[in-house]
């Protein structure tokens, strides 16, 4: 069931009227391997997560997910396969509470969508399962509170529950510190690293925060202008001169210094 | 903890209470209660839709009337039974409510209350213009009501306390259905859609499937209250399924609080109360409840009940379960 | 021929009250994202007030020119004390508002004026009748059909070319942006609320010789304008004069041709509508 290769992108292409977001952008993920997308604004990040994650259909090219053909495939769709991702923009249930906010999401995994005569409360599996993903991400003291009243760091640790409740092999996350302070962003560098080393699942990560890619992804990959410029690792991209070039020359260093 | 074992004793009281109301309330009072109860169920199926599943719904009466129609043409044209009507029109909304609900539940927001309200006035139409079948504007009446049979025991319903204890009956039914079901995984779907539909379409839910089984809940349950008021009222009319009507579902269930399962039935109380009040002095209470209303969204979104129940918890100071 | 062009007059002169209303509607739902369950309410007190204007002073058109402006006064009342507290909520609460506002209007026309209705006479240069095709036809409803249109191309004018128009428009389309470059919002939804309760109120006095007045006309043609709103596109100005139109013709053709079914045909019209096309005839695609 290993296939070394997670995801594979065979020249994908995309646009919009005459504006060409993406074009011919071929990389793989492997299993297991934490993975960076990154680039100036514009470069095209986000239309190469739409299209992944199913949003939207390619102009051109393959995806493949696990050697499956997934090209266009509906993310509710996706969820099931077992690829997900998360949302820049915080992406959960506001006046449901914390252990909700999971057992939703556990719930549709479970098949229990239209179960209408049982107590959720006494679904001991399913509570279970909720409480041990809330722990893993130090929620757990919390999960009778509305998620709405939680502090925004948490509230995005919420969206990473909700993400998590899939059970995903591979998830595509979307900018996960973005608006964060420093403490919080900590604690999700340190999060990431975790649950990539201790879990099944492989992260696929943008950020605009170069510090972030740099201390958390294994292999890096560059976007320009819809191509891809470069892949390596972090080492090999700070060496790279045309990723330099197309960061301005200045702020890789600007973030080095 | 407490809370629950507080609500619990409240609930169990209130029951007591109706139960034994007809030994000694007057007739008038019971029909009154009668009246509430029957609307009760009417809104506690639209709170399943509105309050909990964030669909507005400004059709619910034609489901609510078409229920009661059915029940009649099945007196009138069929056997003389009262289950069968029941059965005549529990099948007939349902059947409606998965056609209408298919067509509407793809919809959010404004244009789900536009599309059931004028799928709604459709149903008005049929029952005001089609006067061979529905007696048009007349409503249709002239049906006398079968006993109830309940094999170990017959009563008439026309004794205005044996049709209290059958309309209480169904209510009681009716609210235990929608309590189990709000406090089930599937009330955790609706509740997830409420707040926010993309989000759970996104984790692989069929969010319309779900809201049209919502729907259809919802619906045969507003069906079923439509029969206990044609029948209370001897007669099937077309304002039964009247957007004024819906209003009406949508005004009780505000009143007591959406989103709270027993909201609907303090709101009908308090709707009959406050009639009872108001026309006293003015037949034009709607300016009073449009302006209660007015209030009650901009200040009190969550209702009587609903508010109650907060003012509970804060003063408890526990966090909500 | 006859009857066609009977059905015909009648049915313009009806859609073009539609299309007055029903452009209020859609303007505030396009700038505001309000839809206004009142605005058949509001359509109501501009027939009310001019009668009323017509009874103290003997003229139409001063109840023509008096009227609106006082219902948009009492609209931005609604609007900064009522409506403003819900904005960014959810948009099932200011549905429900405005479904209040409705109710405590239509009941409080009832409380001032009674429940009885009313008949305004049109004024002297537009009464009598006109013959066209051997037929005579009162001289007040061709004056609708022909000033339906002059109002509508001058509103199109005004969005099109004035600055208050585009501002308009630029804040319908995108808010923040019209924050961005300095348009003061909450004034703009003031005044676009402000405007479209003076449409509805310029309406609702035009109608007043047309029908008679009484306080189930704006329950009545609030659900006809939701329908051409959502046919037609909400917030389309295109979408709300074809959708007045294809309304008020139905209306006085399905009368003639389809008499069981007339009241049901809006609604069919709705549903088929939404079903081929869910966002109108003139929505934008999102």
């Amino acid at each position: 069931m290993s296939t070394p290769i997670l995801l594979q992108v065979e020249s994908l292409s995309r646009s919009f009227g005459k504006f060409q977001a993406l074009s011919d952008v071929s990389l793989e993920i492997p299993r297991g391997r934490l993975c960076a997308l990154i680039g100036p604004n514009g470069a095209g990040k986000t239309t190469f997560y739409n299209v992944v994650s199913g949003r939207y259909r390619p102009t051109r090219g393959r995806v493949f997910f696990e050697g499956r053909d997934i090209t266009g495939v509906p993310p509710h769709k996706l969820v099931k396969l077992g690829l997900l991702r998360s949302f820049q923009i915080t992406n959960i249930f506001p006046a449901l509470t914390v252990l909700e906010n999971v057992l939703a999401p556990l719930a549709v995994m479970h098949g229990m969508s239209f179960a209408f005569w049982r107590s959720l409360s006494s679904q001991q599996k399913l509570v279970e399962e909720a409480l041990t993903i809330l722990e893993r991400l130090g929620l757990a003291g919390q999960s009778h509170r509305e998620v709405s009243t939680l502090a925004y760091g948490d509230k995005r640790l919420i969206e990473i529950a909700i993400v998590l409740a899939c059970r995903p092999r591979l998830v595509l996350l979307d900018e996960p510190t973005a608006g964060m302070n420093p403490e919080e962003t900590e604690r999700m560098i340190r999060l990431i690293h975790e649950l990539a080393a201790h879990s099944e699942i492989t992260f696929f990560v943008t950020e605009h925060d170069m510090k972030v890619v740099f201390s958390v992804a294994q292999t890096i990959f560059v976007l320009n202008q819809g191509r891809l410029l470069a892949q390596g690792t972090p080492e090999e991209i700070r060496a790279n001169p045309a990723v330099r070039q197309a960061y301005l020359g200045g702020s890789l260093d600007a973030e080095r210094a | 903890m407490r809370i629950r074992r507080a609500g619990s004793l409240w609930i169990v009281a209130s029951t007591a209470f109706l139960a034994a109301a007809p030994f000694f309330l007057s007739t008038y009072w019971i029909l009154i209660l009668t009246e509430i109860l029957t609307m009760s169920l009417f809104a506690m199926s639209f709170n399943l839709l509105f309050g909990y599943t964030g669909l507005l719904s400004f059709g619910q009466a034609g489901i609510f009337g078409a229920g009661g129609y059915l029940a009649v043409l099945s007196l009138l044209h069929g056997p003389s039974s009262l289950w069968g009507a029941f059965a005549a029109a529990l099948a007939g909304s349902a059947l409606i409510s998965l056609v209408i609900g298919w067509f509407c539940v793809r919809r959010d927001e404004i244009y789900f209350a536009i599309l059931t309200l004028g799928f709604g006035m459709m149903l008005f139409t049929v029952a005001h213009n089609w006067r061979s079948l529905t007696g048009g504007s007349d409503g249709l009446g002239g049906f006398t009501l079968p006993p109830l049979d309940l094999f170990v025991w017959r009563g008439s319903l026309a004794d205005p306390r044996h049709f209290y204890f059958l309309v209480l009956a169904v209510a009681l039914i009716g609210a235990i259905l929608l309590y189990r079901m709000v406090n089930s995984p599937f009330g955790l779907m609706l509740r997830s859609i409420r707040e926010n539909t993309q989000r759970l379409s996104f984790v692989g839910a069929d969010v319309r499937a779900v809201r049209l089984c919502a729907f259809v809940v919802a619906g045969t349950l507003a069906g079923i209250a439509g029969v206990l008021f044609a029948f209370f009222n001897r007669i099937a009319s077309p304002e039964m399924l009247h957007w004024a009507f819906s209003g009406k579902a949508v005004l009780m269930t505000i009143l007591g609080g959406s989103g709270v399962l027993l909201g609907p039935a303090v709101g009908a109380a308090i709707f009959f109360v406050l009639e009872h009040v108001i026309t006293a002095y003015t037949t034009n209470w709607m300016v009073f409840l449009g302006a209660i209303l007015i209030v009650l969204v901009l200040a009190f979104p969550r209702g009587v009940l609903g508010s109650l129940l907060d003012l509970v918890q804060r003063y408890r100071g526990r966090p909500r379960s | 021929m006859e009857a066609f062009f009977a059905n015909l007059l009648n049915g313009l002169s009806w859609g073009m009250l539609l299309f007055l209303i029903s452009m209020g509607l859609t303007t505030v739902f396009g700038v505001m994202g309000v839809l206004n369950f009142a605005h058949g309410s509001l359509f109501m007190l501009g027939a009310y007030l001019c009668l009323q204007f017509v009874r103290w002073t003997g003229s139409f058109w001063i109840g023509l020119i008096l009227g609106p402006p006082l219902v948009a006064a009492l609209s931005v009342l609604i609007e900064r004390f009522l409506l403003r507290p819900l904005y960014g909520r959810d948009v099932s609460l200011q549905l429900l508002l405005t479904f209040g506002l409705m109710l405590f209007l239509d009941d409080g026309v009832r409380l001032i004026w009674g429940a009885a209705y009313h008949v305004v006479n049109p004024p002297e240069v537009l009464s009598g009748s006109v013959a066209l095709f051997s037929r005579s036809y009162p001289l007040y409803r061709l004056f609708l059909v022909i000033l339906g249109p002059i109002v509508g191309i001058g509103l199109w004018a005004f969005f099109t070319y004035t600055l208050w128009g585009k501002l308009l428009r630029a804040a319908a389309t995108d808010r923040q942006m019209a924050e961005i470059v300095g348009v003061r919002v909450p004034v703009l939804f003031t005044a676009v609320f402000a405007f479209g309760a003076w449409l509805a109120a310029v309406g609702g006095a035009l109608a007043a010789p047309h029908q008679s007045v009484g306080p189930a006309m704006g329950e009545r043609i609030i659900i006809e304008s939701f329908i051409v709103v959502v046919i037609g596109g909400m917030g389309s100005f295109p979408g709300a004069f074809v959708g007045a139109l294809v309304l008020g013709l139905l209306h006085s053709f399905g009368t003639t041709f389809f008499p069981q079914l007339q009241m049901a045909l809006p609604y069919i019209l709705l549903a088929v509508i939404l079903l081929i096309r869910p966002r109108g005839l003139f929505g934008a695609e999102s």
